[in-house]
């Protein structure tokens, strides 16, 4: 099934102003898979993401998304399989009601009405948001938009969903139902991410980002153990393997 | 400036209309042509910042006031003349709508006087001329002030027109634009000061934003001859449908003149800007001579210029009878409404 | 909120007496939108239609002679059975009724100066023409406001857009009136944060001068072109090819045909006959 890979060869890529922010990058994410992105800020992370599905064009280097090379010709068929949702929401859902919004993509695939309608409420009920359908996107919870926006993502019926610092700004309840979800998808999932415990839960795959370079790629609970590595990518262990609070106090306070 | 349905008469409110949805389609056309459909979600969040930076207010130093930002030439100048008018011409349906600043059918006058002037007029002959192809401090400084200005004292002077033209206020045409125009000077000169402000800033921050608009705008926004022959249609039109209303309605600008300050003033003076009026009047006669109902022209004038009207005359159709069953007769109305309304409350909550 | 610089008086006093604080316009819009999201009669009925008998309303009202006060009166009725079958609060509208009020105020208080004229007596007063027609003015503002006001309270946004959309309005003014819309609660909360930020360090009058309201404008514009980027990105990732096909198809029904023409046929009938002259003559004929 070739259809799903993604093959991102020697990329590079420098910002208007001069900054070079991907010096070099190759990843290969195979269907299925769930790949977290990690690294400090300015690393480079969300400006590889906005490579996946042609939002920025690489200065030199290759993508290829399910066998196709990323191509302008390619674009519009890129961006049926490869699905975004953007660290603010409120870039995503551009329309008065979320009703509009999940439809929006399937419209512009040239769906017809009642198929649109459709999947629009199983997108929404997928994301546990059917309830909001009539709202207007101001009136919703950070953690309601981040769902809403993801179903709008959903409604195009993506094989990969890409996804810039999903669980920022939510509530601990809201993301742990974003965890939930998340774990129920079937999609490859490639997600850029500063929350290490959530990326020890979801994704069995973890590539570090420094410099504009993979520093480090392999099993996640093998490198969120790697302190030295962490430590050189301005990053450290997620919490839940930094040890009990409360024994550490302890023995800081017996050794001296 | 924006002007309420109450103050104007359908033909000045269809006549506007009829020319700002004549320049909403025109504008679109040209987006389309263009390719520039893509900018609209930029157009639409910059009329949302239109808004907010309204918001924004500053000091005036030494007048201890506040003054804030316009709009239409910040737009022009990031938008381009059709682009920018369209997102003016939201602004203010929203303003209208939401926040009744301003009428519906007025919409049509606001849009014109806020939108055209700014974006056709103004940006494209002075700003764009001054400070349009290579910006600095200096001449945008001079191009926003100028440009800002200009257009701020043309939509006054169109605030004052259309009502003028509609009858229905009786403040006299030179009165009121005597107030209007030094006004909307001082407004003008504050909006100019903080479009400069903000254009300066953005030019330092980031110059390629201005540049866009510049390499992308054609010369002329509008086919001239095409804006001639629209005015001109305007011009009858309004001149026919003014001359219908004309011998119904008592008045305007020569019965007001009358009545300024002062009982005595009862004849024009010889002298003075009112006899220059009259005397335009009367030689160009292309407007028609409104203010009098009959067509007897002459001689009613005569009259009225003995004797202020007195109640008995059938001018303008109010007497003493009429006005108690009148005012009866509105408050019966007013009581029955009131009833009729909660009826219709009740029965629809019950079903 | 919007550009309150409009009375012939002091502009600048009334600038700070009359601009609502920013977050009361904020929550002002939010309650609209929840008051069109209702469900009634009239919310159901064709935005197309609603817009359409909206405006003639306003044109009967505005068609009437100056000078005329009684005949305007049952013409309240269309507002009334708008608010009253759409299950609208009154004081709201009243209270934004009066908020528009100023400006009409203003210019129109200006008429008993100019028009002196006796006009009537009313027993042993005289009312002359100036005052009759300032009242004709108020009425006509409370009548063409309030139904404008109801007309977008029933309908909401997307409504009023697509009605727009179908009577010919070009699209790109239609949606780019939507995104404007959607995006005002943004940026009006963005220049809020502005100026509070910039309230807590500004003494008095310091700290609010031309420079740096240039600087906090200008700021917020660039903010808000890198988020039109961004959301343009978003649409495009979405398949976003030029079209907007947003727009529901609007479908016409015997209801919605039914109001206008019964509307339509109401304001000619109380334009061509004074109903309250009528009906008061009734009532002081009863009187003896």
């Amino acid at each position: 099934m070739s259809h799903h890979i993604v093959e991102i060869q020697d990329l590079h890529y420098t910002y208007p102003d001069g900054t070079p922010a991907l010096r070099g990058i190759s990843l290969r994410i195979t269907h299925g898979e769930s790949l977290a992105i990690i690294g400090a800020n300015g690393a480079g992370k969300s400006t590889l993401l906005r490579h996946l599905n042609g939002c920025l064009i690489p200065e030199a280097g290759t993508i290829r998304v399910g066998g196709f090379p990323l191509t302008k010709k390619t674009l519009q068929q890129v961006r049926r399989t490869v699905g975004m949702v953007f660290q603010d929401p409120d870039d995503q859902l551009f329309m008065p009601l979320v009703r509009d919004d999940v439809a929006f993509g399937p419209l512009n695939l040239g769906l017809p009405p009642e198929e649109v309608e459709e999947r629009v409420q199983q997108a929404l009920a997928t994301v546990g948001a059917a309830h909001l359908t009539s709202r207007p996107p101001y009136r919703l919870s950070a953690g309601e938009k981040r769902s809403v926006a993801i179903a709008s993502v959903l409604s195009m019926d993506p094989s990969i969903l890409v996804m810039d610092e999903p669980s920022s700004h939510l509530d601990p309840r809201a993301r742990r139902q974003l965890i939930e979800l998340l774990k129920s998808f079937r999609h490859t999932k490639i997600i850029a991410t500063h929350d290490l415990d959530m990326a020890l839960d979801l994704c069995s795959r973890t590539a570090v980002l420094r410099d504009g370079r993979v520093a480090a790629d392999g099993p996640t609970l093998e490198i969120l153990q790697d302190e030295a590595l962490l430590e050189a990518s301005r990053l450290e262990k997620p919490l839940r393997l930094q040890g009990c609070p409360l024994c550490n106090a302890r023995q800081n306070r017996d050794a001296g | 400036m924006h002007m309420a349905d109450a103050l104007i008469s359908p033909a000045v409110g269809g006549t506007m209309w009829a020319a700002t949805a004549a320049l909403t389609v025109y504008s679109g056309k040209k987006l389309r042509e263009r390719m520039d459909e893509q900018k609209v979600p930029l157009m639409g969040v910059l009329g949302a910042f239109i808004f907010a930076a309204q918001m924004i207010n500053f000091t005036i130093p030494a007048t201890g006031s506040s003054g804030h930002l316009g709009g239409g030439m910040i737009l022009a100048i990031l938008l381009g003349p059709h682009a920018a008018f369209l997102t003016m011409a939201s602004v203010l349906t929203v303003q209208a709508l939401f926040f009744a600043d301003g009428g519906l059918l007025a919409l049509g006058c606001n849009i014109f006087n806020l939108g055209f002037f700014p974006c056709f007029i103004a940006y494209p002959l002075i700003y764009k001329k001054i400070a349009g192809d290579r910006p600095t401090p200096r001449r945008i400084l001079l191009g926003a002030m100028a440009a800002g200005i200009l257009a701020l004292e043309m939509g006054a002077f169109g605030v004052v027109l259309e009502t003028t033209f509609s009858g229905i206020s009786d403040l006299p045409f030179l009165t009121f634009t005597l107030i209007m125009l030094p006004i909307h000077l001082a407004i003008g000169i504050v909006e100019g000061l903080v479009t400069t402000a903000v254009v300066t800033y953005v030019w330092k921050a980031r110059p390629e934003v201005l540049e866009r608009v510049t390499t992308s705008g054609s010369l002329a926004p509008l086919p001239m001859k095409n804006v001639l022959a629209g005015l001109l249609v305007v011009t009858v039109i309004t001149g026919g449908a003014l001359s219908w209303f004309a011998s119904a309605h008592p008045d305007g600008l020569e019965w007001s003149m009358f009545r300024t300050s002062g009982k005595e003033e009862l004849k024009t003076p010889d002298t003075g800007p009112y006899f220059l009026l009259g005397q335009l009047q009367d030689k160009t006669a292309i407007l028609p001579d409104y203010g009098f109902r009959s067509p007897e022209g002459a001689e009613s004038e005569q009259k009225e210029q003995e004797e202020p009207p007195s109640s008995e005359e059938p001018w303008p159709a109010v007497s003493a009878g009429t006005s108690v069953s009148g005012l009866v007769g509105a408050l019966v109305t007013m009581l029955l409404a009131g009833l009729i309304g909660l009826a219709l409350r009740r029965y629809h909550r019950r079903v | 909120m919007g550009n309150r610089r409009h009375a012939p008086l002091a502009p600048v006093v009334l600038d700070q007496v009359f601009m609502p604080k920013i977050e009361s316009s904020l929550f002002d819009l939010s309650y609209f939108d929840t008051l069109s999201g209702l469900d009634t009669p009239i919310h159901r009925l064709d935005p197309r239609v609603k817009v359409v008998t909206t405006m003639l309303f306003i044109v009967a009202v505005m068609s009437f002679d100056k000078y005329e006060t009684s005949g305007l009166v049952p013409f309240v009725l269309y507002p009334v059975a708008l608010l009253a079958v759409g299950n609208l609060p009154l004081g709201y509208l009243l209270s934004k009724v009066l908020l528009a009020a100023p400006f009409v105020f203003f210019v129109g208080i200006f008429n008993p100066f100019f028009d002196r004229a006796i006009l009537v007596h009313l027993g042993p007063v005289g009312i002359s023409g100036g005052w009759i027609s300032f009242a004709s003015i108020l009425i006509r503002f409370i009548l063409t406001v309030s139904a404008a006001l109801l007309l977008v309270a029933s309908t909401g946004i997307h409504g009023v857009c697509q009605a727009l959309d179908k009577l010919g309005f070009p699209r790109s003014f239609t949606v780019q009136l939507l995104f404007l819309y959607r995006y005002l609660f943004v940026l009006v909360d963005e220049a809020s944060r502005m100026t509070r930020a910039r309230a807590l360090r500004s003494f008095g009058t310091r700290g609010t001068g031309l420079q740096v309201v240039g600087h906090m404008i200008g700021q917020l514009l660039l903010r808000t072109l890198d988020r039109a980027q961004r959301i343009h990105a978003a649409m495009l990732c979405r398949g976003f090819d030029g079209e907007i096909r947003q727009f529901r198809p609007l479908k016409i029904r015997s209801g919605d045909i039914l109001f206008a023409v019964g509307w339509l046929a109401a304001f000619l009938f109380m334009r061509i006959y004074d109903v309250p002259q009528w009906l008061g003559k009734l009532a002081t004929g009863l009187v003896p």
